[in-house]
């Protein structure tokens, strides 16, 4: 029944899973957001993501090292990001379609890799929910916001440090004006490669966290394909977020309540096809992005590459 | 740390900067051949040449943004490497670009502060920095607000972030690119206060400029280059005005000027109360009222970016007028398609004549059909007439003195200046009644320019209507029988020639009423 979803259960059931759902966009949209914000639109996120999560998954069966795990993902991610950096930066390749390019490898190869070494579905014993001492005690609330795995709480506190780096450290300060106005930076001596590389990187690692926050935290599985365009609705949340990490955060939750709200949909079997509830956080992206369709904030020097000429 | 410290970490102050056999190679061009340039404390020394004659380059060299074939640097005598812009900063030297290299979505604090070691280590410090910036700004009158965006200032403020910029970063010789091109004859003066202070206090400044009287009036000494060779270096007072053009253009040139007054025919074009919506971000036009003559050159001055594209756009029917009246010849266009006007015999010499006034893969010869290719003289039922095409393009490359291989030729391997000759040569070859004309000169040499000038004088003495929309005050005034400012989208007054001062007119500029002129 549709007003079984108003009950107060289920509303705070849906917000719990939306605060988790949103960690795996956390993560992949704040490290989309440095590298767009110094100028390289890198849409290989997903690629980069479902690599990250098929590596924290392997690493976490063989070893049930979890850190181990998170380390490796973020590792492959940075790796991936190096090589989009390559690609982009060095080569100045287009930028959209190496991103393409690069997501197809990112699923091929772990539809690749898990075929080979692992085969079946399995699960790994994943991160535990860790109650925060006190806090997690407070009636309602606790529950929600204080009773959940690391990664989640890693994810949200990701948010106050991405905009203060952006915009209170030196190197923040180059990111913008690199992503704003390449020129001038390189001619106040600041190196447009380096800080391109430095975000791409980044970038790469936190898509890759991103990956093992699904694998190793919120399933505890892996499934071919499972990112299921998730990696996208990350670079769709730059957008929405206006390139800011307070806006990115606006963003996620968002589109993370929605997707807690269609699990519940799900669960509570009400008469709404499956089908149409899992369309509909993809579906509320690109209404979303319309509405959002002002340029502000987009870094003017988004997608092009920097040669300094002669 | 203090501030001084953190600029400190460099050498002596500079005495002199020596650049002996600079050779810079393009694909395809020889940029700087041998060329010889030193400068001094407490000078300033003119680097002067025509549009591709090399200063730049020359300059970009010493800053470290390109880098030398061969040839050395010296500093104070001794044998210097620059590689970088970073090498060059260190050094001391420092350069306001042409195009200036701001980030508009920072503050003036954060474009100062950018790339600069901070006192906090990783973390910012601004408030420090523009401290120091308003130290600075106080010692050269470079009155400025250090949290002001960029994009909220005006052209000449964001030229004065520029030189706080260097000075900040313990510069003690300046290179200036062309830095007055986009000043008012007011900030004109204000940037040579500045450069006279500096001068006093033991800067070394590079001058680049076109400007005849502009080196004449800053400059110690001056150096031409043409077509990348070094042609000589003079004390500036051993030198004048038409013998630096000859050194710049290799012979000698007439500075042309309207000198006959013509007697104003019937009004050709009138504007009534016309306003209209610009693109994005820039100004529109309110109520522009402005009327043109038969057998007149009006002038339209103006700091670029205040609606002088609009107007011209409005007029020539490729902007929507949102209120008033545009009537040509007794007829009433606005909102008219582009070909009745082009049957009026209106005329349009786009200011961005690559992107609005030709195709670049097109050939010279349809370059010069384009705006009558449909007119039976070229086509005959939808099939083109190529003979007619031809014969018309050689006539015009030969009366234009188009310097092209063939008129099959594509359009973009030709020089600016010959690609603006052929837009000039489409636009007047068909006897226009009424011409626009917006920025016709930019971007030409000595030579291409007054070729320009000549053939509009030759239109409005044949009693054609000329709008001049210029950026350029020599050119108004030595072109115009009245002069009409724009500044914000509005006329701010017109005036006769006899009347016009350039102190008015730059007041207009920067838009002070006549009645606070008092």
């Amino acid at each position: 029944m549709i007003s079984d979803l108003f009950s107060l259960t289920v509303l705070l059931g849906i917000i719990s899973s939306g605060i988790r759902l949103a960690t795996p966009y956390l993560f992949a949209s704040i490290g989309e957001a440095f590298s767009q914000r110094s100028g390289v639109l890198n849409l290989g996120v997903e690629g980069q993501m479902i690599l990250g999560a098929f590596t924290a998954f392997y690493v976490v069966m063989n070893t049930e090292n979890l850190l181990l795990g998170v380390l490796a993902a973020m590792g492959v991610g940075a790796l991936m990001g190096l090589a989009m950096g390559f690609v982009s930066i060095t080569l100045q390749a287009q930028q959209g379609i190496s991103g393409i390019g690069f997501y197809l490898f990112g699923l091929g190869m772990s539809n690749l890799l898990f075929q080979l070494l692992v085969g079946t579905v399995e699960t790994v014993s994943g991160f535990p929910k860790v109650p925060l001492p006190i806090l997690s005690d407070i009636p309602v609330i606790g529950k929600l916001f204080f009773d959940h795995n690391i990664l989640v709480y890693l994810a949200f506190l990701l948010v106050p440090i991405a905009s203060f780096v952006l915009n209170k450290t030196n190197l923040g300060l180059k990111i913008r004006s690199v992503g704003e106005n390449p020129e001038a930076a390189d001619s106040l001596g600041v190196s447009v490669s380096k800080v391109r590389y430095f975000t791409t990187i980044f970038g790469g690692a936190m898509s890759g966290l991103s990956g093992a926050s699904l694998s190793i935290a919120l399933l505890n599985v892996f499934q071919l394909g499972m990112t299921a365009g998730q990696g996208f609705i990350a670079v769709a949340l730059v957008y929405f977020g206006a390139w800011r990490p307070w806006g990115v955060l606006a963003g996620a939750l968002l589109f993370s309540l929605v997707n807690g709200l269609q699990l519940w949909i799900q669960v509570l079997g009400i008469n709404i096809p499956s089908e149409f509830a899992v369309m509909m956080p993809y579906i509320l992206t690109i209404f979303v992005l319309t509405l959002s369709r002002s340029k502000y904030g987009a870094p003017s020097a988004l997608t092009k590459p920097f040669e300094r000429e002669g | 740390m203090t501030d001084l410290e953190l600029n400190s970490g460099k050498k002596d102050r500079i005495e002199s900067v020596t650049m002996q056999g600079i050779t810079k190679r393009f694909p395809g061009v020889l940029a700087n051949d041998r060329v010889d340039f030193d400068v001094k404390a407490s000078e300033v020394h003119a680097l002067l040449g025509e549009n591709g004659a090399g200063k730049s380059t020359l300059m970009k060299i010493l800053y470290g943004l390109y880098h030398q074939d061969s040839g050395e640097i010296y500093i104070n005598d001794e044998l210097v490497k620059i590689n970088s812009p970073t090498d060059a900063i260190n050094l001391g030297i420092g350069m306001i670009h042409q195009h200036f290299m701001l980030v508009p979505t920072l503050t003036v604090t954060e474009n100062v502060a950018l790339g600069l070691p901070s006192s906090r280590g990783p973390l910012t410090d601004l408030d420090r920095v523009s401290k120091r910036i308003l130290e600075l700004a106080d010692l050269y009158g470079l009155r400025i607000d250090p949290n002001a965006y960029i994009w909220q200032l005006s052209v000449g403020q964001q030229q004065r972030v520029e030189i706080i910029k260097a000075l900040y970063r313990g510069a003690d010789l300046l290179i200036l690119d062309e830095p007055t091109a986009v000043l008012t004859p007011q900030e004109v003066d204000e940037l040579f206060g500045i450069m006279r202070q500096m001068v006093k206090d033991g800067f070394g400044l590079i001058f680049i400029s076109h400007k005849l009287h502009e080196v004449i009036e800053i400059s110690h000494r001056v150096t031409v280059l043409r077509n990348g060779r070094k042609i000589g270096t003079r004390p500036t007072s051993e030198v004048d005005k038409s013998e630096l053009a000859k050194w710049m253009v290799g012979h000698a040139i007439d500075f042309i000027t309207t000198t006959d007054q013509i007697q104003c025919g019937e009004v050709r074009l009138k504007l009534e109360n016309v306003s209209c919506e610009s693109d994005r971000g820039a100004k529109g036009l309110k109520d522009i009222n402005l009327e043109m003559c038969s057998g007149e050159i009006l002038g339209l001055a103006g700091v670029s970016g205040n609606g002088q594209r609009d107007l011209a756009e409005v007029i020539v029917g490729l902007r929507k007028v949102s209120s008033g009246r545009i009537i040509l010849e007794d007829e009433d266009i606005t909102g008219a398609d582009v070909d009745v006007l082009i049957n009026k015999m209106l005329s349009y010499i786009p200011e961005e004549r690559m992107r609005d006034g030709m195709i670049k893969d097109f050939t010279v010869a349809e370059n010069l059909i384009l705006r009558e290719h449909d007119q039976p003289k070229f086509s005959d039922n939808g099939f083109l007439k190529l003979k007619a095409i031809e014969g018309h393009a050689k006539e015009l490359v030969n009366r234009f003195q188009i310097k092209t291989p063939s008129h099959k030729t594509m359009a973009k391997s030709l020089s600016g200046g010959n690609i603006q000759k052929i837009v000039l040569a489409r636009e007047l070859s068909r006897k226009p009644r009424t011409i626009i004309a917006a920025q016709p000169t930019r971007g030409l040499d000595i030579g291409a320019a007054e070729y320009v000038r000549e053939q509009l004088i030759i239109q409005r003495n044949n009693g054609t209507a000329v709008l001049l929309i210029s950026e350029d005050l020599d050119e108004i005034f030595a072109l115009s029988d009245r002069i009409a400012v724009i500044y914000e989208g509005k006329i701010m007054g017109i005036l006769s020639r006899e009347d016009a001062t350039k102190e008015k007119i730059g007041l207009l500029m920067a838009g002070v009423m006549p009645a606070e002129q008092a």
